[in-house]
């Protein structure tokens, strides 16, 4: 709201900063709209914030726009009650840490047979992965149920951790094999001239090359595992294994249960999202740059 | 696989003679493919193929017998009402997920990077920019129940405001089967947004600075920079967000299943959930795996479409 300043100030703004329109009322109402924009989408999170600090009555009589009346934590207590949060926290950690690092190092160790060591059909072989990360995750699911229940995985993360690695894993050969030419000939010759073999030019010169396009990788592939929905629903029934996402679903349906639980369920599983946010923006923004990645 | 690797170890003997190759034959690079190959294999090669054999069949899931029955399982869904009404609203999916968005995107790109970037400084863009983003990170299942209780017909945000401004009977956001499909869309457009606003805003930085100001010195004012400038330069960036947003447009699972469920009255049904329905509700597997199937082709033919109109528009401009 105190974006829509008044003309005075911008007046101000305006032959302190040496404007390129001279249509100054403009640029306000263009600030205005974006940044109305920017509150609407903001907006939702914001009053979730509002009303998981307040008791449920305080809710029911003062609607959802009112300051709590006092700051109750009897809403993150009903949902820690109900849900084994900080389990679902570390099963979250455990397997988004060990798919964002083991699927890289897979994609890495493919892109270079494909791109470094060009085996044949490498460009069949990068389309197919490229098509594989397309394919709806139901065209997969039943096969992976029936599999994992016949392995004993069904409810242990082991079986979400592997099915990830090899998707995102899959997803990192796409990409780090077309980042893969970007590689110096020059110094891949200088290598092979200096007698390394295969492991040493891997680690010791394509590596090193690769490492910016690898760590935003890794924190995408974190955070998109930490979100992923679909395959974890299905393959953690079990409360012991669920991730935070599918702790929370796990109220859905519940008619019975308050507003206010439910909201302060939410804030609860959002809070690890906005610390990643904030500590990774910088590295989640070039990553979108980079490859135009998902 | 042994004739490959028999054919691949004489070429490289080959290439060795002749000088130019590494001091060991290519074939040992398949070493640095087999964990992921062997991975790829069983976890999405095998489990897509048993799938389609699964729509072969009549099955119950578990225990139960299957039996095959050819294309039967594929003929019923031709005549499915409700398969054809889900992938009907795979249309409004398309509608919110890939044309709002996208339009919208390339705007508020435009006006943070052309705009507010330059005339309020780039921090201010950034922050905005941050903002749209946001809901592109939060777990799915998290912005779900957030918009299920803003749009909760009881004691949601929405229901409750509109009673404090005074109007005795707000309507109710999902569970009327006229409106129920437009509430998900409006949610899936606010997850969406950020997506196309970050790409565009970055392809914009690709673009020449000199062009903007050459058609400055021209006279052309802002709308028509956008539209002979902008556009044109950050086309390859519009065809990657809509290839990707239009896969996901087709794949649309969670907003359903926490919202909605496919109701009221079947009205939001779509796809992905009428298919896990019957795997997991209906204990229908060999139609669930049916419409799974259906699904990965009509997605495929999807992304095969817009690549072949990439390529030609590609064409088109170089010509």
């Amino acid at each position: 709201m105190s974006l829509t300043k008044t003309p005075a100030s911008s007046r101000n703004t305006k032959t302190s900063r040496q404007a390129r329109s001279p249509r100054a009322p403009w640029r306000w109402i263009v600030l205005a709209v974006v940044g109305i924009g920017a509150m609407l989408t903001a907006a939702p999170f914001l009053l979730l914030v509002l009303n998981a600090f307040k008791s449920s009555s305080d809710y029911s009589q003062n609607g959802p726009l009112a300051w709590p009346t006092t700051f109750s934590m009897q809403a993150f207590e009903g949902y820690l009650a109900r849900v084994d949060f900080p389990l679902a926290l570390w099963n979250s950690i455990v397997i988004s840490v060990v798919v964002a690092f083991v699927g890289v190092t897979l994609g890495l160790l493919a892109a270079y047979g494909l791109g470094i060591g060009r085996i044949r059909g490498s460009t069949a072989v990068v389309a197919v992965f490229l098509l594989a990360t397309m394919l709806p995750h139901e065209a997969l699911i039943y096969p992976l149920f029936y599999g994992a229940q016949s392995l004993g995985l069904l409810n242990s993360i082991w079986s979400i951790i592997i099915v990830f690695v090899v998707l995102q894993g899959a997803f990192a050969t796409y990409l780090l094999s077309s980042v893969m030419s970007t590689v110096p000939k020059s110094l891949l010759e200088a290598a092979a001239l200096d007698g390394a073999n295969r492991r040493q030019v891997l680690w010791q010169v394509v590596a090193p090359v690769l490492r910016p396009t690898m760590s935003v990788l890794v924190v995408f592939f974190f955070i998109w595992t930490w979100n992923e929905f679909y395959i974890p629903l299905v393959l953690l029934a079990d409360p012991a294994s669920q991730t935070v996402p599918i702790a929370l679903s796990t109220l859905r349906g519940q008619h019975s249960i308050d507003i206010t639980v439910v909201n302060a369920g939410s804030l609860l599983s959002l809070i690890p999202t906005i610390i990643f946010f904030v500590l990774f923006q910088r590295t989640l923004s070039r990553g979108v740059t980079a490859g135009a990645i998902k | 696989m042994t004739t490959e690797t028999t054919a691949r170890s004489t070429r490289s003997a080959a290439q060795r003679r002749s000088g130019t190759a590494r001091r060991t034959g290519r074939a040992g690079y398949w070493w640095y493919l087999a964990p992921l190959g062997v991975g790829f294999l069983a976890v999405v090669a095998l489990p897509f193929v048993m799938n389609v054999y699964f729509s072969l069949t009549s099955w119950r899931g578990g225990i139960a017998p299957a039996t095959f029955i050819g294309l039967d399982n594929y003929a019923r869904l031709l005549g499915d009402e409700e398969f054809w009404r889900s992938l009907y609203n795979s249309v409004y999916m398309i509608v919110a997920i890939v044309v709002v968005p996208t339009v919208l995107g390339v705007l508020i790109a435009a006006a943070l990077f052309d705009y507010i970037g330059k005339q309020f400084g780039g921090r201010t863009a950034a922050f905005l920019r941050a903002t749209y983003y946001l809901p592109q990170i939060v777990p799915i299942a998290v912005a779900g129940f957030i918009w299920a209780w803003v749009l909760d017909s009881q004691s949601g945000l929405f229901t409750l405001v509109l009673q404090q401004l005074g109007i005795q009977d707000p309507p109710d956001w999902l569970g009327d089967p006229a409106i129920a499909l437009y509430s998900v869309m409006l949610v899936l457009i606010w997850l969406q947004i950020g997506y196309p606003v970050v790409i565009f805003m970055a392809a914009l930085q690709r673009v020449d600075p000199e062009l903007y100001e050459a058609a400055e010195l021209d006279g052309a004012g802002w709308f028509r920079r956008f539209r002979a400038i902008t556009i044109p330069q950050i086309r390859p960036e519009v065809f990657v967000v809509v290839l990707t947003a239009t896969v996901a447009s087709l794949k649309v699972f969670a907003p359903i299943l926490i919202l909605t469920g496919g109701g009221p009255e079947g009205s939001t049904v779509v796809p992905s959930y009428y298919a896990y329905r019957n795997f997991f509700e209906l204990s229908r597997v060999g139609y669930g795996a049916t419409i799974a199937t259906v699904m990965s082709l009509v997605i495929f033919l999807a992304a095969t479409v817009l690549l072949i109109l990439q390529r030609r528009s590609d064409r088109q401009e170089n010509r």
